[in-house]
């Protein structure tokens, strides 16, 4: 069997902005095959000029790229996604408005053919707070921000620097946050860190953000070192590696903002670490630091 | 040439001449109820004594309702209660685990091939216990083929072991709140939430194609609506694509067909603009037997299941509130061009807090959109208080309360999931009539049987089915739930002018019954026999079908 579809759950309330990052992520696909499904009502929210053709309720886009939608069926648009030839390099499901976005990512768990990889919600600055104080919608906010692995705080460019810190310093409650004025991020930070990635390649091309790879790491203690990779000190927004335990076990470690999670990995090349932060953020030393002594406990 | 049917006692609804002894009908239309004196009037006609010894109703109205609960005939039927199928045949309810087991071991037998699924619906476990389905209990059933039982509420489902492996699921690591884990690791094989149930859905033969446009299945929910003096049923909640509205229209339109059915429009994946296009398009390919045109939102979820979204102090057991199914832009933007098309809209709410949000959107609607006569109805609006009857009555909306819920689930609602204080207060029936808030009430059928008679003793009665009296305050009486059933249902759906009522110029639709309610009084109103119906003049014997 082929390895599982990496699957994003984008998540966050009506005008957050996940319209705007589904469009810059398909944008900025780099040769990734991405598949989009999206819950919304009314057209499929896909610029104009990206769209290719139309086959059904099928958009193809530019780059071999898709999106579809869907109502009440998400466990049969995972199987057509899935079963596509070729494959999607990832999967974006777009919640709607109202929707929880660990139930979806719960869903998706279900599907043999797809995995995980991480909640982004966004959050809009101008308006978040405001949301999360309405007397009908508050606690499904917060409880969407709660389910996140990395909120993303849009439209910063729109408010006042006080507003802006303050929203951030709230939304920290949640999550990890970052910021994106127009769905400007690193494809990376998103969607993961892909196998091309771990190939010795990595690098958080934007500005604004660095990545640091670990090549031939020693077996060592993966479930300590995975939640010391998801302490916020370290400035860590993703990372993804292939990791030897102390019985020679491959395991496969991802983490996306504070949350980890470990699970089986192929055989194959292992003993590899790549790890994605804001610049001037992500404490390079410190990390090395962290890794150093869980590998030295296998020296 | 027209026919003047004598009774023995006709219940009009027209208060004007509550009772008569006689209706005469030409062309699928009453020329008056009377005496045959008067309507002899009329001109040539023959008298027609077949009802001479029965007793008729205008023909009941299920204002919420879903033609889904013919389809659910062709599997085996599993509730805990007595339930009729549309072939007349009462099928006893299947009281232990045990009787489940054999009710679909007898049916597995009966099955030639050895690998045809096998599928069962309407358990409610909820009446064994503590003690949940397993897939051990089902691999009685057949360990060879994959058997899956639908619950009552249609959303959970039970699968056995076979069924488990064909979907995918029959692993350890599955980690979903919706899937419970046995000691072993596996799955217990209780499915609960769509995507759960979807996974093995298609293996157990619930068809999503099928269940979503199925011809047979349209055929049968007209028999039932025969069986109980049904003469027009809201299909509340349907897709309505293309080929399904093709399907309907045909089937509706044949000679033979007993019921008129007004099928809602149901919102998904559409903008606010295009539903509304969509529903104006439909309205004027309404027939006299298929009606189209009316469109169904839903807020929340069920209160049952903990998804309904409850006010302040939340549920009794402490659950989290609920889920929105919609964000309420989508609600406002929806009314708001509704009202400025006029296009009637029904919306599911039955926690408290989706009514209040749902006010809340309805108003600014209006605010924008001055509206006399909308009629859009709230459906369920089971927690509704005071304050919010009042201010439907004050916002020109109808309601449609769900009195079968005390009866099934009212034991529940008292113990678990409200609270005594407000199970007593749930469909509120006295409250909207005090109110002035027209009102109907309804089974939501499959989710209960098909039955307005039923549906009239829940609201009179408030029984649960251990007895409880549930809300003494919100009883109404016999002659008003037979109104409700009627003219009132009729009025949510904007067919007052037409049918509800035996008085000249409207539908002879009739139903015939054997018993007369009032002769049987309020506490035995749901044991009149029926003996059939009368549709648009068209007779149609139960017994006959």
């Amino acid at each position: 069997m082929t390895s599982p579809i990496p699957v994003t759950v984008i998540g966050g309330y009506l005008g957050a902005g996940k319209t705007t990052l589904v469009n810059h992520l398909l944008r900025h696909a780099g040769g990734r095959r991405i598949a989009v499904l999206v819950n919304d009502f009314g057209a499929l929210p896909i610029d104009a000029d990206l769209i290719e053709n139309r086959e059904g309720d099928t958009l193809a886009i530019a780059g071999g790229c898709v999106c579809c939608s869907f109502g009440s069926d998400l466990v049969a648009a995972l199987g057509k996604i899935a079963s596509r030839d070729p494959a999607p390099d990832h999967l974006l499901i777009e919640a709607s408005g109202v929707a929880l976005p660990a139930a979806i990512a719960a869903s998706v768990s279900l599907h043999p053919g797809c995995a995980n990889d991480g909640i982004v919600v966004m959050a809009d600055a101008e308006t978040v707070r405001e949301r999360a104080a309405d007397r009908y919608l508050g606690d499904t906010i917060e409880r969407q921000l709660r389910e996140a692995g990395l909120v993303l705080l849009t439209k910063p460019d729109l408010v006042s620097a006080q507003a802006r810190t303050e929203a951030r310093a709230w939304l920290e409650k949640f999550a990890t946050v970052i910021e994106a004025e127009r769905g400007q991020v690193p494809i990376e930070v998103l969607l993961g860190l892909g196998s091309s990635l771990l190939s010795g390649t990595a690098s958080a091309r934007h500005p604004s953000y660095d990545s640091v790879a670990f090549e031939a790491l020693p077996p060592l203690d993966v479930a300590r070192l995975a939640a010391a990779l998801a302490d916020p000190a370290l400035g860590i927004l993703r990372a993804k590696g292939v990791l030897l335990d102390l019985s020679g076990t491959p395991r496969a470690v991802h983490v996306v903002g504070r949350r980890s999670e470990i699970c089986d990995a192929p055989s194959g090349a292992a003993g590899r670490l790549v790890c994605i932060g804001l610049r001037g953020r992500l404490d390079r030393a410190r990390l090395a630091a962290e890794i150093t002594p869980h590998a030295a406990a296998a020296w | 040439m027209f026919t003047i049917y004598r009774a023995r006692r006709i219940l009009t609804m027209n208060p004007a001449r509550p009772e008569a002894t006689h209706v005469a009908v030409r062309d699928g239309r009453i020329l008056g109820a009377g005496s045959v004196a008067e309507l002899a009037g009329w001109g040539k006609h023959q008298i027609d004594e077949r009802f001479a010894d029965k007793v008729l109703m205008p023909g009941l109205i299920e204002g919420h309702s879903h033609a889904m609960e013919g389809t659910f005939w062709r599997y085996v039927y599993t509730g805990y209660f007595d339930r009729m199928d549309p072939d007349g045949r009462t099928w006893p309810g299947a009281q232990s685990i045990d009787a489940l087991i054999a009710r679909l071991r007898e049916a597995s037998d009966a099955l030639k091939d050895p690998a045809a699924p096998l599928s069962g619906w309407g358990l409610d476990p909820i009446y064994f216990g503590e003690r949940r389905v397993s897939r051990a209990d089902l691999d009685r059933v057949s360990a060879v083929r994959p058997v899956g039982v639908l619950h009552a509420s249609g959303h959970i489902l039970n699968v056995n072991t076979k069924a488990l492996e064909l979907a995918g699921l029959l692993r350890t690591g599955v980690s979903h709140p919706g899937v419970p884990l046995g000691a072993d690791g596996l799955p217990t094989g209780e499915l609960k939430g769509p995507d759960p149930m979807m996974m093995a859905s298609s293996h157990v033969g619930f068809d999503r194609e099928v269940l979503a446009a199925d011809e047979l299945g349209l055929r049968s929910f007209a028999k039932l609506c025969v069986r109980k003096g049904v003469t027009t049923a809201a299909d509340l909640a349907n897709l309505l694509p293309e080929d399904a509205v093709g399907m309907m229209l045909r089937v509706t339109g044949e000679d033979s067909y007993p019921a008129r059915i007004v099928s809602l429009l149901r919102l998904q994946l559409l903008s606010g603009q295009a539903l509304i296009e969509r529903a104006l398009a439909l309205r004027v390919r309404s027939t006299e037997r298929l009606r189209l045109g009316i469109v169904k939102l839903v807020a929340d979820g069920s209160i049952q299941g903990f998804s309904a979204r409850l006010r302040p102090p939340g549920y009794y057991n402490g659950a989290p509130n609920g889920l929105w199914y919609l964000p309420k832009e989508v609600l406002c933007e929806a009314y708001r061009l509704a009202l400025k098309h006029g296009v009637q809209i029904h919306t599911h709410t039955n926690g408290d807090e989706a009514t209040e949000l749902v006010l809340d959107c309805v108003e600014q609607a209006l605010r924008a959109h001055p509206s006399p006569d909308h009629r859009f109805t709230l459906q369920h609006c089971q927690l509704a208080d005071a304050a919010q009857f009042r201010r439907m009555k004050a916002l020109g909306m109808c309601v449609n309360l769900f009195p079968n819920h005390h009866y099934y689930w009212g034991d529940q609602h008292y113990a678990m999931t409200v609270g005594p204080e407000r199970a007593e207060r749930m469909n509120a029936c006295a409250t909207a009539r005090d109110t002035g808030v027209p009102f109907a009430i309804h089974s939501d059928a499959p989710v209960t049987p098909l039955g307005p008679l039923f549906t009239a003793w829940c609201a009179i009665n408030r029984r649960t089915a251990s007895g409880r009296v549930l809300g003494m305050a919100e009883r109404i009486g016999l002659d008003e739930a037979l109104r409700t059933i009627t003219l009132g249902a009729a009025y949510t759906l904007k067919l007052d002018g037409e049918v509800g009522s035996i008085e000249a110029g409207k539908r002879a639709d009739f139903a015939v019954l054997e018993d007369d309610p009032r002769e049987l009084g309020p506490a035995s109103v749901k044991d009149v026999r029926i003996w059939g119906t009368v549709q648009g003049g068209r007779v149609f014997e139960a017994a006959q079908l």
